[in-house]
């Protein structure tokens, strides 16, 4: 019993941190069709923000939820002035562009922070369920997480700025026809999206030990999921997320943390090649 | 077209007889061997993403294949020239299975790109996690992170005493290099060649022609595998250790770049691209003022946006500008080229 809650607990969080770590990602490549492999990056830029602010003082909760977005956020505006607003449409160019934005800042952040291993305490504490033992910040991701992606359904599909988003990304000439500058839609597009990034790098920061390569190990996974889940926004991210968490979790109970790993990996390949689409190309169409 | 071929096999043999004669008088060799195997590497994805448009970000693990493949065939065989074969053959092998699925799923550019690089990963988190003793293969440990250090290196074949190293292994990993660069030229020259480039034009197209496209893109695929493979032996008898850091994502990266900033599409784009970048990692290895994965990364973006052709191409038209003589029947050609153009348009 006591063991099937904490089996049950793992999962959520496990497909929550999916969730977490590929909002930014499916926002910037799901609306905008720009892969952007500094994605990573951007949360380890969110992972440092909330660092350097608790060592300065402020509140823990309110360096990552706060300061981190709006740092990461601000970054990635001057990124798609700079570099990504010249290559809209070229989807392998943005890749490659990404991919060397993406070294940049591991250099950059190595040139500030140093090679070394930075990290803070999580907030909250753990607790214990029967004979185990659960991290209560997992909770807190699960929270997070779930604050996500009903934020994102109700912005999108309720307000006025979601539903000019959306027509852009459909139509972006017939919004410029009714009066819409979509070069400043894919600008604040493109700032949410990294702000989103910034907030799971943050949030996600005091479960891991920082370095400047972090975001290496956000990076495949994210793209994975976005890739896998296809068109839909909400939809193909929970149902890609709900899918892999679930088998990375089911692999890792069963066998290790790695054979999960890889079992996630192996789904993904297996899930492309059933339908090359991403799930939401043939289940759930139309859907957000 | 004899005419041309010939013409164009003397002008690689010249160039490169000169190169290999120069270039020790300026680097060490010791440093220009890895250039050159990491040009092999270039080469290898410059001809399946250049002239077959397939976008693999997975070299890496060919390349990391072929290298594993070689130590633990060293240790079990103990002489080097049937490593170096089966080395080259795995790779190809396991592209061959792996471009069957993807190709005749008709999986294309961003699907084509995770899928490769899904792979590279569970290959990375593999060996990554065998280091404990009963990962085994024959009497090859395969060591986990710490790699397989301690394999017999190159020998004369049939002497496995006689050592290949040193000046001796440089001109070896040359002379492959150039073979690989005439085979590679001879292919892409041959039908099969112009097919493949056909394909990158236009897949739909080729394929209502009667081309079996899948099974073209395959064996193209497997084809830089090989070469990749190659690649990956030559360097773990470079380096005498194999680690699960030739897998990783960073070295696919590298690949892709030394692709793009030596220009897409050429063949000695890719070789220039890898050996000009990896020499540049090696000098600003030396100094400590500017990060050295900054510089690779600026200089990506700054390729990407300004120069997007790559330096072969963008010399090359600069030359044809300022140098060539316009004959003036190309200048007639090229107004009638034009002028039907418009008709038609």
């Amino acid at each position: 019993m006591d063991l099937s809650i904490v089996i049950l607990v793992e999962m959520l969080y496990a497909v929550a941190s999916l969730v977490l770590i590929s909002a930014g990602l499916a926002v910037v490549f799901g609306m905008m069709k720009v892969i952007n492999l500094a994605h990573g990056e951007f949360m380890m830029m969110g992972g440092y923000a909330t660092i350097t602010a608790v060592n300065l003082g402020a509140n823990v909760f309110v360096a990552m939820l706060v300061v981190a977005p709006i740092t990461v956020g601000l970054i990635g505006l001057v990124v798609e002035r700079l570099v990504i607003r010249h290559l809209y449409g070229r989807l392998v160019d943005t890749m490659l562009a990404t991919w060397g934005l993406s070294l940049f800042f591991i250099g950059v952040a190595t040139m500030i922070f140093g090679n070394t291993t930075t990290g803070i305490s999580t907030p909250i504490p753990g607790f214990s369920v029967g004979d185990y033992q659960i991290n209560g910040y997992n909770f807190f991701i699960i929270l997070v997480a779930i604050a996500l992606v009903v934020g994102m359904l109700v912005i999108l599909k309720s307000t006025r700025a979601g539903l000019i988003a959306r027509g852009t990304m459909q139509r972006s000439d017939i919004a410029a026809a009714l009066g819409y500058s979509p070069d400043r839609i894919y600008m604040a597009t493109f700032f949410c999206g990294s702000a989103l990034s910034g907030l799971a790098g943050a949030v996600l920061a005091p479960l891991v030990g920082l370095v400047p390569t972090s975001g290496g190990a956000y990076i495949a996974k994210a793209f994975i999921t976005v890739i896998a889940g296809g068109p839909s926004l909400v939809a193909g991210l929970l149902s890609s997320a709900g899918l892999f968490g679930l088998v990375n979790q089911i692999f890792t109970f069963a066998i290790s943390p790695v054979i999960g790993d890889v079992a996630l990996l192996v789904a993904a390949v297996v899930l492309l090649r059933l339908l090359p689409q991403g799930v939401t190309g043939k289940f759930f169409k139309g859907k957000l | 077209m004899q005419d041309r071929m010939g013409k164009d096999v003397m002008t690689t043999l010249v160039v490169a007889g000169g190169l290999i004669w120069l270039l020790p008088q300026l680097v060490s060799t010791y440093t220009l061997t890895v250039l050159i195997i990491y040009g092999m590497l270039g080469f290898s994805l410059g001809l399946i993403w250049g002239f077959g448009g397939i976008l693999c970000f997975g070299q890496a693990a060919f390349f990391g294949l072929g290298a594993y493949t070689y130590a633990i065939a060293a240790i079990n065989i103990g002489e080097s020239t049937l490593p170096m074969l089966i080395a080259i053959l795995v790779p190809a092998i396991a592209a061959l299975l792996l471009g069957a699925m993807m190709f005749y799923g008709r999986l294309t550019d961003v699907y084509l790109g995770v899928i490769t690089l899904v792979v590279t990963l569970i290959l990375f988190k593999f060996i990554n996690s065998t280091a404990g003793p009963q990962f085994v293969i024959g009497t090859a440990r395969l060591g986990g992170f710490n790699g397989i250090p301690g394999f017999q290196t190159l020998n004369v074949p049939g002497d496995p005493d006689a050592y290949i190293w040193g000046d001796a292994y440089y001109y070896v990993c040359a002379v492959m290099m150039v073979l690989v660069y005439l085979l590679v030229s001879a292919l892409l020259r041959s039908s099969f060649g112009r097919i493949a480039v056909g394909i990158r034009e236009n897949e739909t197209r080729m394929s209502l022609m009667g081309y079996d496209v899948a099974a073209r893109k395959t064996i193209l695929f497997a084809i830089g595998a090989a070469i990749a493979g190659l690649a990956g032996a030559l360097f773990a008898n470079w380096g005498e250790i194999v680690t699960p850091g030739l897998f990783s994502l960073g070295q696919s990266a590298e690949i892709i770049i030394w692709c793009i900033v030596g220009g897409l599409g050429t063949r000695f784009g890719p070789i220039l691209g890898a050996a000009g970048l990896a020499y540049l990692k090696f000098a600003l290895g030396q100094q400590s003022l500017i990060d050295n994965t900054l510089i690779t990364g600026l200089i990506l973006v700054l390729f990407v946006l300004f120069l997007p052709k790559g330096l072969v191409p963008a010399i090359s038209s600069l030359w044809k500008v300022s140098f060539a003589r316009r004959s003036p029947s190309r200048v007639h050609q090229a107004r009638r080229m034009r002028n039907r153009g418009r008709a038609n348009g």
